[in-house]
């Protein structure tokens, strides 16, 4: 498969939030309003001026000693087969867009118009895509494609100071997965890669996805959220899909 | 630092100490990570499981202000379990000299205590001296009175068991960090320390450090690829600008600021030049005398040296001009004006209450800041009367670095010239430019209104500065750098004649000369700015095949002195020239040319010619130090607020020589039931410093938005406090509010017995934006200090928490 994918190794973030940041600057977004929920994390969410904010979560030892604590700098995967956009090709295939050299997924203006908001998240098995109160635009991660375009990197990836976030061909990018996943392996013995095979974003985990974000991986026991398969067979009428 | 940030990665054993360094300085994490790569082991040693523990091999939790015990146990660890790298040792630290036979130590307090004064007479702490003047040595290291026992006798009171007792450091864990360290004792092995504020803004910062430099010359860690001493600096230029003598008691160049009690030129040389009459000891500062004599005339080009030193502003003997002792003074109405300038007192002063008020005494105030802060606006504070207060204020707008060019010193000593992107918004200008004005409007006052002494201002050399409009930085650096002011004929090594003309820069400071035909405005950067060009512009990564090895990269930018990266780089190799570490070499010693390779070389001549460390008078590491003021040896004594009466090592509770004002006292506690949490205060990624600069960022208070107060689950149960809840914190000093994280990263501490609990502070808020932001930490902490370098205790004091 060819296009562009993010590696991003999460054994080496220290959530320094340089990839948050980078993000709001190059797409000129607002800062949202926030305030201390009591923890390091900030915004909470992604929003329709967040496309990348990074989760912490602390994890316990059996004696309630700190065992690990995970960070997890959440974006929109860039599906290879993406729900969102089937969903919103049934009212308007230029809504969402597929780019056929990266396979970035962007969400255009038109999605304004998209008779149900609330059908295109569901649809995301990531809980990813958010949407403008008063524009009723929905937006996310745009895989920076103007910068792409251009020779550079994503915003994101240029401002990682640790190597955690890779970007570059995707046969490339997956070759660097694995060839990660055995080093860590090594001292990690649990790390798997997320959700490889139908993504452009693919996360090294030292742990358990789930221990990172509930929506870490697409996974049957989502809750709330279709999972690939639901909704596959709600749009087609069967479990089997078309090639990318 | 004595290495520098790309030589992390070549470490076997990287200690974090008094630093969490993945959130603090993000971008060197990578080398740390590289390390890991290569197998070393990283292990972190801090009050609070942080993002750095999240990445770290092994953390292990440690009481604020506790650090000397657990240091002074791994001494004892390293001397018991016989793990010294014994030859280094032996040959390069002054682990054999004999020690004065006045010398003695007693519950807790050294030889020639003053207890009036609260001070020490040095004199018993000197070493005995041979009928040649150098210091007596037993290379059996055998004899009672040689610095190696005396070291074993101090420390043999640091076991475990009491380390583990008075710091909360599990025992086991303890023992495990230090068996993996100490490993780093093997001569191929290097260990390394990242340390920064977590180690020196203690009332025993100093003995902190010093007690990690006798484990690392101990274990043959100093000079070597990996090994080092590593300050991590908390600003892009601080290095710079200690480097300049942003401090009182230093002039550029690290030399002595000039005292009354040396009332001439040649009673300051006699004073401050060491003298070794040791052959193998290269003494570097035997050179003294031409840095000063260039450096004079770099500011009074035209006078005689006697004349400019006359010039030249003085201390009292004994003076004390530390920060706590001027806001002590501004209190106390003995300043008319105040340059706060790029800083924010008002919020980074400890004791901010007292800061505040030191303030609103003064006649005016000239505040250089790019945006409103704290204390350009003292006069509106909270519970401030802009009536009452009689100060003026000048608020001088100035540019934002990336405004302006000019070299940045980074914490690895690379000298790095930066070009001015923006023009500077506004009316805001650069600092130099501002200064470089005021000099001239100075100069011209005084020419027409010839004031109390104007010689030294209309003897100061402004040419050098700019055009007569504009200040020019590469003036300034070449200016830094020096130049000959006549021709100058010097005789090289080889004995060949070069004529140096007027005008030229000096190559080298090697060519410094003390009869005022050179300047030099800091004869460490000699060598930066020649007429090759600007050696700080470099931007070339060619590097030998033994110097990628390393990632020494000569040739990007220039790193003082004289472009050497690791320096005491001789310790690495033994007496033959022979690296101890063959694998990752830092000298190679070409015997046929009469050689070094790879890095600059410290101090000239042969393998095993001369001793390693050229700076010191004895010319070898000082594991024994017999010159600062609270003891030649580390030695453990509480924060002056702390939560015990007494600790396992000594009667003697609290520093004997710490910096404090009587009239605070009342504002002082120490295990009072009404305040009886240890609070430390510290940083995150995310806001810088006062958050002067940062809290106008949205994007940075989006991530980070408010004042918190970390602490343990337990606690929070204690005081019945759930997370994200608003709590007081308050002590005698102030109080503030602040939103509670309650975490497992914190965990109360057994100390003597019972819990002793910790909270931690963010110093990066301040009233004046954002609204609901919060106030400074420094509210809390207490002006007391360090009693060599004065710095504040802000690490460790007492606190109440309740729900606000």
């Amino acid at each position: 498969m060819s296009g562009k994918s993010f590696f991003v190794d999460l054994t080496k973030c220290t959530a320094c939030r340089g990839c948050q940041i980078a993000c709001k600057q190059w797409n000129k977004l607002p800062a949202e309003q926030t305030r201390n929920h009591g923890s390091h994390q900030n915004p909470m969410d992604v929003s329709a001026i967040t496309y990348k904010t990074v989760h912490m979560k602390e994890v316990a030892d059996d004696k309630g000693f700190m065992a690990a604590w995970l960070f997890f700098p959440e974006q929109c995967r860039h599906c290879t087969e993406p729900p969102c956009k089937m969903t919103a090709d049934a009212y308007d295939d230029t809504a969402i867009l597929q780019d056929e050299v990266t396979g970035a997924i962007t969400f255009t203006e038109k999605t304004k118009d998209l008779p149900d908001f609330d059908e295109i998240r569901e649809a995301c098995p990531y809980n990813i895509p958010r949407q403008d109160a008063a524009t009723k635009v929905i937006t996310k991660c745009t895989m920076c494609l103007d910068r792409v375009q251009n020779g550079l990197k994503p915003a994101c990836v240029q401002a990682c100071p640790t190597g955690t976030m890779n970007f570059g061909d995707r046969d490339e990018m997956l070759a660097l997965a694995e060839k990660r996943l055995a080093e860590v392996q090594k001292k990690f013995p649990d790390a798997v890669l997320g959700d490889a095979d139908s993504t452009r974003v693919i996360y090294l985990y030292q742990m358990d996805p789930q221990k990172f974000h509930d929506f870490a991986v697409a996974s049957a026991t989502t809750p709330g959220l279709m999972n690939r398969k639901a909704m596959f067979a709600k749009l087609f009428g069967s479990t089997s899909r078309s090639k990318a | 630092m004595t290495n520098h940030w790309i030589d992390f990665k070549n470490s076997d054993c990287i200690l974090i100490m008094g630093s969490n360094a993945a959130e603090n300085h993000p971008i060197c994490w990578k080398w740390v990570t590289r390390a890991q790569e290569t197998g070393a082991t990283v292990i972190h040693v801090d009050p609070r499981y942080t993002r750095t523990s999240s990445k770290s091999d092994m953390y292990v939790p440690l009481r604020s202000g506790s650090d000397i015990g657990v240091l002074g146990g791994m001494i004892k660890y390293i001397l018991d379990n016989d793990l010294t790298q014994k030859e280094y040792v032996l040959h390069y630290t002054n682990a054999s000299f004999l020690v004065s036979k006045d010398f003695s130590f007693s519950d807790g307090l050294f030889s020639g205590f003053d207890e009036a004064g609260r001070k020490y007479d040095k004199k018993s702490w000197s070493f005995e001296m041979d009928e040649n003047g150098v210091p007596k040595r037993d290379m059996t290291l055998k004899d009672p009175r040689c610095v190696y026992q005396i070291l074993k006798k101090h420390y043999d009171r640091y076991d475990s068991k009491k380390v583990s007792a008075i710091s909360g450091s599990p025992e086991d864990q303890l023992l495990a960090f230090y068996k993996a360290y100490t490993a780093t004792g093997k001569p191929d092995k290097a260990g390394t320390i990242l340390y920064a504020m977590g180690w020196t803004q203690h009332t025993v910062g100093v003995q902190n450090i010093r007690a990690m430099s006798i484990i690392q010359l101990l274990l043959g860690n100093m000079g070597v690829a990996g090994g080092g001493v590593n300050a991590l600096r908390g600003e892009s230029n601080v290095q710079g600008s200690t480097d300049q003598a942003l401090l009182f008691h230093i002039i550029p160049g690290y030399m002595a600021t000039p005292r009354s009690n040396w009332a001439t030129y040649d009673d300051y040389n006699t004073a401050n030049t060491p003298v070794s009459k040791d052959p193998k000891s290269v003494n570097w500062w035997q050179h003294k005398p031409k840095y000063f004599a260039s450096l004079l005339k770099s500011f009074y080009k035209e006078a005689d040296l006697p004349t400019a030193y006359s010039w030249m502003p003085k201390l009292d003997a004994g003076q004390n001009a530390s920060w706590l002792v001027l806001f002590d003074k501004m209190l106390k109405g003995q300043f008319k004006g105040f340059f706060a300038w790029g800083m924010n007192p008002a919020a980074s002063g400890a004791d901010s209450n007292k800061t505040r008020e030191a303030m609103s005494k003064l006649d005016w105030m000239v505040n250089v800041n790019m945006f409103e802060n704290e204390t350009g606006s003292f006069w509106k504070g909270p519970g401030v009367d802009p009536k009452k207060i009689k100060t003026e204020v000048f608020f001088l707008p100035c540019a934002v670095s990336v405004e302006k060019e000019g070299s940045i010193s980074n914490s690895g000593r690379w000298m790095q010239w930066r070009y001015a992107g923006p023009s500077p918004m506004g009316e805001s200008k650069p600092d130099g430019d501002i200064i470089y004005e005021l000099a001239l409007k100075i100069r011209e006052l005084y020419k027409k209104d010839k004031g109390a002494f104007p010689d030294p201002v209309l003897g100061l050399n402004v040419d050098d500065w700019g055009d007569g409009h504009v200040f020019d930085p590469h003036k300034v650096a070449k200016l830094i750098n020096g130049y000959f002011l006549k021709d100058t004929t010097i005789k090289g090594a080889d004995g060949k004649e070069t004529v140096y003309k007027a005008g030229s820069q000096v190559p080298s400071f090697v060519m410094l000369q003390a009869d005022g035909s050179t300047c030099s405005g800091n004869w460490i950067y000699t060598a930066s700015y020649t007429d090759k060009g600007n050696m700080a512009e470099r931007r070339d990564k060619t590097q030998t095949p033994e110097q990628a090895k390393i990632g020494l990269f000569p040739g990007w930018t220039w790193s003082w002195p004289v472009n050497r990266r690791i320096i005491y780089n001789r310790a690495s190799v033994d007496l033959e020239g022979k690296p101890w570490a063959p694998q990752k070499p830092v000298l190679a010693w070409d015997g046929a040319n009469k050689k070094w390779l790879i890095d600059v070389v410290d101090g000239g001549g042969d393998a095993g010619a001369k001793h390693p460390f050229i700076m010191q008078k004895h010319g070898v590491g000082q594991i024994y130090g017999p010159g600062l003021n609270d003891g030649p040896l580390p030695e453990y004594y509480e924060p002056l607020e702390c939560p015990v009466t007494e600790h396992p090592f000594s009667t003697q509770l609290n520093s004997p020589t710490a910096l404090m004002f009587a009239e605070d006292a009342h504002k002082r506690t120490t295990c009072d039931p009404r305040f009886p949490f240890v609070c430390t205060s510290y940083r995150v990624t995310e806001h810088w410093q006062t958050g002067v600069l940062t809290r106008w960022l949205p994007w940075l208070t989006e991530a980070q938005p408010q004042m918190f107060c970390e602490m343990s689950e337990e606690l929070a149960e204690l005081k019945g406090i759930k997370n994200g809840e608003k709590v007081i914190l308050e002590n005698p000093r102030g109080q503030l509010w602040a939103i509670a994280i309650v975490t497992k990263r914190l965990k109360p501490f057994d100390v003597m017995g019972n819990p002793v609990h910790v909270v931690g502070i963010p110093w990066h808020y301040g009233w004046v934006w954002p609204k609901d932001g919060g106030d400074a930490a420094n509210l809390l902490t207490p002006a007391v200090g360090d009693p060599n370098t004065g710095i504040p205790e802000t690490k460790a004091f007492m606190v109440n928490v309740k729900k606000a």
